[in-house]
């Protein structure tokens, strides 16, 4: 048996190579082309909206800071934060920043930016119809800009792969929104992304990080699908205009214990005012067993 | 003691206090200049104590504000590495030292160019450049005949304007002095380069802490707000409302139209609160206790010195609540 054995295991042993060298060669020009660095994000993407749909489209709620591990300055400001602040005309075109952005409703067309000489990925870019934003991430790692550098809503952002994520670290940003009813986060806060490609489902991931309204990091995912499909609008005109009549340099706002809205939220949903405040203890497990022995909000204002 | 003799005594030892904090502040930014291209002509350069900017074209250099006595050579090395032309002028956006303590030697290293019976260079003589600055710039560093003088007579303006704003045409594109009175002190300038977009606003804008509001001088809580809204008239954003003009601060980074609002806001907001409770009779310590700061302190206030949330509410008060 040893005798016959023997022909057969070679004969098997140069089929078994052929047909594992087919697919090999049959990688491109030259029979070899072996894979790069990370994956290829390029295409048009479009948002999924099963997280936090009601935050993403409308709105959300005044005095709903729940969940969000804000400072107490950072709760002040938006205590303090009058929605009609949006008519004044110069804060009508202010864009989403990169820590919200993706959020919203948006299409999203990610291309990479390769020199073209050496075919080296300079850079992957996004643009962004809503607020017509274009977002350049470097990955030729250089440094980021000094401190003393203008911010962009975008931020300036660099990229490296770890294994097939993409990761990318962002700075430079504006103030911008936490939630858009006033929560804010400063121009030293630094973002965090992980893009997570599976197939044509792609997962972004933001950690934000700022040292003056957030306690500690927070986390926020969006999802987005792969489109053959172009998205329908690709721009975002923005024009302002005066609104309402008010004197030169008028900032509205609520003054301290004065905001109208502070039970609404509380009130609509039967929870403490405590709760709708946020903080950290706010968005751990834990605090729904706290909840369960408070008492609703009070529907008076005098509370404040 | 006469009450006047008392009060000038006061007023010397607020600025020497002021000079001396500025050195101390300084002391950990002057290791190292950085230049920074903001856009069209001008420069902005950092670790000088106040922030320094820089025009350069082929007419020469401009320079706007000169930081501290003590990093005067370094900063002077800094320009020329971004250009060796001629120091032709040194605008002064307010007196303070670190903005006006290298003066004497960037002017001692420029030159004026002048024209009619006397043409060509005359560095000889030994002008330097010309040092140009608002007339109450000029009134606060100097001192009569006779008396000691706030600030060393090389660091004094050679020029001052009385009017509302000096213009001057210098390496392709208008350059204006605006005064604000009544703002960070009564001699505030800000400097418009029109064609390179850029603003540079002096201490009327400090990113980095609370502004210092020099009541002493002439500065007001009202004049700081009613010059931030003059900058926002002025200024236009880019695209997407970003970019644009942009607007400089005496310490600090480079803002655009929607940082110096957000800058604007804050200083307005608290502006209505210190009022609302001055006009509840709130006394300065009362209305220290409620914390009308405290949205922004986290970021603004500075744990000591100049700049701190007490030290600015004192001054939104008392510039407030004094006679005019």
């Amino acid at each position: 048996m040893q005798g016959t054995a023997r022909p057969n295991t070679w004969g098997s042993l140069i089929i078994g190579a052929i047909l594992i060298s087919v697919p090999m060669f049959a990688q491109g020009p030259g029979g070899y082309n072996p894979p790069g660095q990370g994956l290829d994000l390029s295409g048009n993407w479009g948002p999924i909206f099963h997280e936090d749909s009601h935050e993403r489209g409308p709105g959300p709620e005044l005095v709903n800071y729940l969940g969000l591990p804000i400072t107490d300055g950072a709760r002040a400001y938006a205590l303090a934060w009058d929605a009609s602040r949006f008519t004044v005309p110069e804060h009508q075109c202010e864009a989403h920043g990169v820590a919200y952005i993706y959020r919203g409703p948006l299409n999203l067309r990610i291309w990479e930016d390769r020199e073209p000489v050496s075919q080296k990925l300079v850079a992957i870019k996004n643009y962004i119809d809503n607020y017509e934003q274009t977002r350049t991430i470097w990955m030729d790692d250089r440094p980021h800009p000094p401190e003393a550098a203008p911010h962009t809503w975008m931020g300036f952002s660099t990229g490296k792969w770890e294994g097939d994520i993409l990761t990318v670290t962002t700075t430079h940003v504006k103030q911008n929104w936490i939630r858009r009813n006033g929560l804010r986060h400063s121009d030293h806060a630094t973002v965090v992304e992980h893009f997570i490609r599976h197939s044509d489902h792609m997962m972004h991931v933001m950690i934000l990080t700022d040292p003056f309204t957030l306690t500690e990091p927070l986390i926020k995912s969006q999802d987005f699908n792969l489109r053959v499909q172009n998205g329908q609008t690709w721009l975002y005109p923005c024009e302002p205009v005066v609104e309402i009549e008010r004197p030169r340099g008028a900032v509205p706002n609520y003054p301290p214990g004065a905001n109208p809205f502070l039970h609404e939220f509380a009130d609509q949903y039967k929870i403490p005012v405590e709760a709708a405040l946020g903080g950290a203890e706010t968005a751990y497990p834990e605090y729904q067993s706290k909840l369960k022995n408070a008492s609703p909000a009070k529907t008076t204002r005098s509370g404040q | 003691m006469s009450a006047k003799a008392s009060g000038a005594i006061r007023h010397l030892a607020a600025f020497a206090i002021l000079a001396c904090s500025a050195v101390i502040a300084s002391a950990q930014q002057s290791a190292e200049i950085q230049a920074l291209k903001v856009q069209g002509n001008v420069y902005l350069l950092t670790g000088a104590g106040g922030n320094v900017i820089v025009q350069v074209g082929d007419q020469g250099v401009l320079v706007v504000d000169t930081g501290l006595a003590q990093t005067a050579d370094k900063l002077l090395a800094a320009i020329r590495k971004i250009s060796d032309k001629p120091i032709q002028y040194i605008l002064n956006t307010h007196l303070h030292p670190d903005h006006t303590g290298g003066n004497d030697v960037i002017r001692k290293a420029g030159a004026t160019f002048t024209g009619a019976n006397v043409t060509g260079n005359i560095t000889d003589a030994a002008l330097g450049a010309q040092v140009f600055a608002q007339d109450n710039v000029l009134k606060r560093m100097s001192a009569p005949t006779g008396k000691q003088a706030a600030m060393p007579f090389g660091d004094w303006p050679t020029e001052t304007y009385l009017s509302q704003r000096k213009q001057m045409f210098f390496n392709g594109e208008p350059v204006e002095m605006i005064h604000q009175p009544a703002a960070h002190t009564d001699g505030d300038s800000l400097v418009w380069f029109r064609r390179s977009d850029v603003i540079v606003a002096g201490d009327i804008v400090v990113t980095t802490t609370y502004p210092f509001i020099d009541v002493d001088r002439g500065g007001s809580i009202q004049g700081e707000v009613d010059a931030l809204n003059n900058i926002l008239d002025m200024a236009v954003a880019g695209h997407q409302d970003e970019g644009g003009t942009y607007i400089i601060p005496g310490h600090g980074r480079v803002y655009d139209k929607p940082d110096l609002l957000e800058f604007r806001d804050m200083m307005t907001i608290i502006r209505d609160r210190v009022q609302a409770s001055i006009k509840k009779g709130m006394t300065l310590e009362q209305v220290k206790a409620a914390g009308p700061t405290k949205d922004y302190d986290a970021q603004y206030s500075a744990k000591s010195g100049f700049g701190t949330k007490d030290m600015f509410v004192e001054a939104v008060y008392k510039s407030l609540t004094q006679k005019k």
